[in-house]
């Protein structure tokens, strides 16, 4: 329970500082806005169906808006050396990692929650489907597993804005291609149960790359 | 000290005959495969190409582990220098392929027919991440730390992005399984000992790779001390 209640506070703590200044929360917004109408108007002049190329969109806008985030998380942890204050808290290391990662969940999940209508508005299709939301839950948790363990190294670089898509997005391309195709296949109509492996599959990553960041972890934050 | 430079000399010698009498197997002994001609023996080493890089790759991710478990900078050292190597085999490997795709399908880059192609210049990506990590890093140690996890998380990686390519492109028909192409005895001679003479260079090249590493290491150590003394 105590390492529940632990991670808790580091999520709310990072809910609290987000409501007082809303600063991610709107530039996330703004950029995956702006996102869409460059897509839109890039794609328009050529392809005939704009829904064709809708879950193709909206996952590169979600995982440029991840990575916004991702970066924006982590190094406002680097100001004030807030991240040396939770190394030294008396909690394990992974603390800090699961606290991290949720909140980034939470803040990828809410820009989406935004972004879902105003997508299914521009590219006139019907967004808001349950089996649609579960995709878009598992793949943001596979954004924000791998995203959490590889920004908390990209804030050490020099030239951290640019680190952390060149390290992140090599490693979430079989999320990013598994989670459009079944937006493509469930906004086409195609059974649940022929999707079903492209789900396991994006549950598999999930998972696997929980272990994997909450194994390795460590080895970033210390020192 | 003798006895390393031994290995050297023979590995030297070794690697270089190999990959002589490989190349003379390809060239001369292999014959020329019905369908596609000539460009088939672009094959022999564009496959062992792509093993050598997909098991340089693995030797990174032993070494990382081995570095986070002791701290080794030998360690370290090695998983560097077998990325440096494995960088170097699936370039090539991704540019006989381009080659050969355009032989066999008339284009450069097969995006729907061949995803084993798309997958290894994924992964000259993903470890060109690995060098750009470290060079925008400071400092040996984190170098290495941060280095030892993404060599970890990098290879986790792979075989889902290897399924995920696969099954995505899984509503086209397989025009042409590699698997199924059935080798003729000489042929599948020539490409085995292609694998043997590919895999015995790339420990050649790892030897004097993690030696220049380690000589670079000590060249660190000596400056250090000489600024040390010069200053006291």
């Amino acid at each position: 329970m105590a390492f529940l209640n632990k991670t808790l506070a580091i999520v709310w703590k990072d809910v609290v500082a987000e409501l007082r200044t809303r600063e991610m929360l709107s530039s996330m917004l703004v950029f995956s806005l702006l996102v869409t109408v460059i897509f839109s108007f890039s794609f328009d002049l050529r392809v005939e169906n704009i829904a064709q190329v809708a879950p193709g969109v909206l996952w590169v806008t979600f995982a440029f808006a991840s990575t916004l985030e991702l970066n924006r998380a982590l190094a406002l942890e680097m100001e004030n050396d807030c991240l040396d204050g939770l190394i030294l808290a008396p909690m394990d290391r992974s603390v800090i990692y699961f606290g991290k990662m949720l909140g980034n969940l939470i803040f990828i999940s809410a820009i989406e929650a935004l972004m879902l209508p105003i997508f299914s508005v521009v590219f006139d299709l019907n967004l808001l489907q349950p089996s649609l939301l579960l995709v878009v839950f598992l793949g943001t948790i596979g954004f924000a597993a791998v995203g959490t363990l590889l920004s908390a190294m990209a804030v050490n670089t020099r030239a951290r804005e640019v680190m952390l898509p060149v390290l992140l997005f090599p490693i979430i391309l079989p999320v990013v291609i598994s989670a459009a195709k079944v937006t493509g296949g469930i906004l086409d109509g195609v059974p649940l149960s022929e999707l079903a492996r492209w789900v396991q599959f994006l549950v598999a990553f999930d998972v696997i790359f929980l272990v994997v960041s909450y194994m390795t972890f460590d080895f970033v934050v210390q020192g | 000290m003798t006895k390393k430079l031994r290995i050297d000399d023979l590995l030297n010698w070794l690697s270089g005959l190999s990959i002589m009498a490989a190349l003379y197997l390809v060239f001369v002994y292999a014959p020329t495969e019905a369908t596609m001609g000539d460009v088939q023996r672009i094959f022999y080493f564009h496959v062992s190409s792509a093993w050598v890089g997909f098991f340089a790759f693995f030797v990174t991710l032993i070494g990382g582990i081995a570095y986070l478990r002791g701290r080794n900078r030998d360690w370290d050292t090695l998983a560097l220098s077998s990325v440096e190597i494995g960088i170097t085999f699936t370039s090539m490997a991704v540019i006989t392929g381009s080659i050969w795709a355009k032989a066999t399908w008339n284009a450069w880059w097969p995006w729907q027919q061949e995803p084993r192609l798309v997958l290894v210049s994924i992964l000259l990506l993903l470890y060109l991440a690995y060098l750009m990590l470290r060079s925008f890093l400071e400092g040996e140690e984190r170098k290495a730390r941060f280095a030892a996890v993404y060599g970890i998380v990098a290879f986790v990686s792979v075989p889902f992005t290897f399924m995920s390519i696969r099954w995505w492109q899984g509503l086209h028909p397989v025009v042409f399984e590699r698997e199924g192409m059935h080798l003729a005895p000489t042929m599948l001679a020539t490409f085995l000992f292609c694998l043997v003479a590919f895999t015995i260079l790339y420990f050649t090249l790892l030897l004097h790779r993690v030696r220049l590493g380690r000589l670079e290491d000590q060249l660190i150590g000596l400056k250090e001390r000489l600024r040390q003394g010069a200053g006291g």
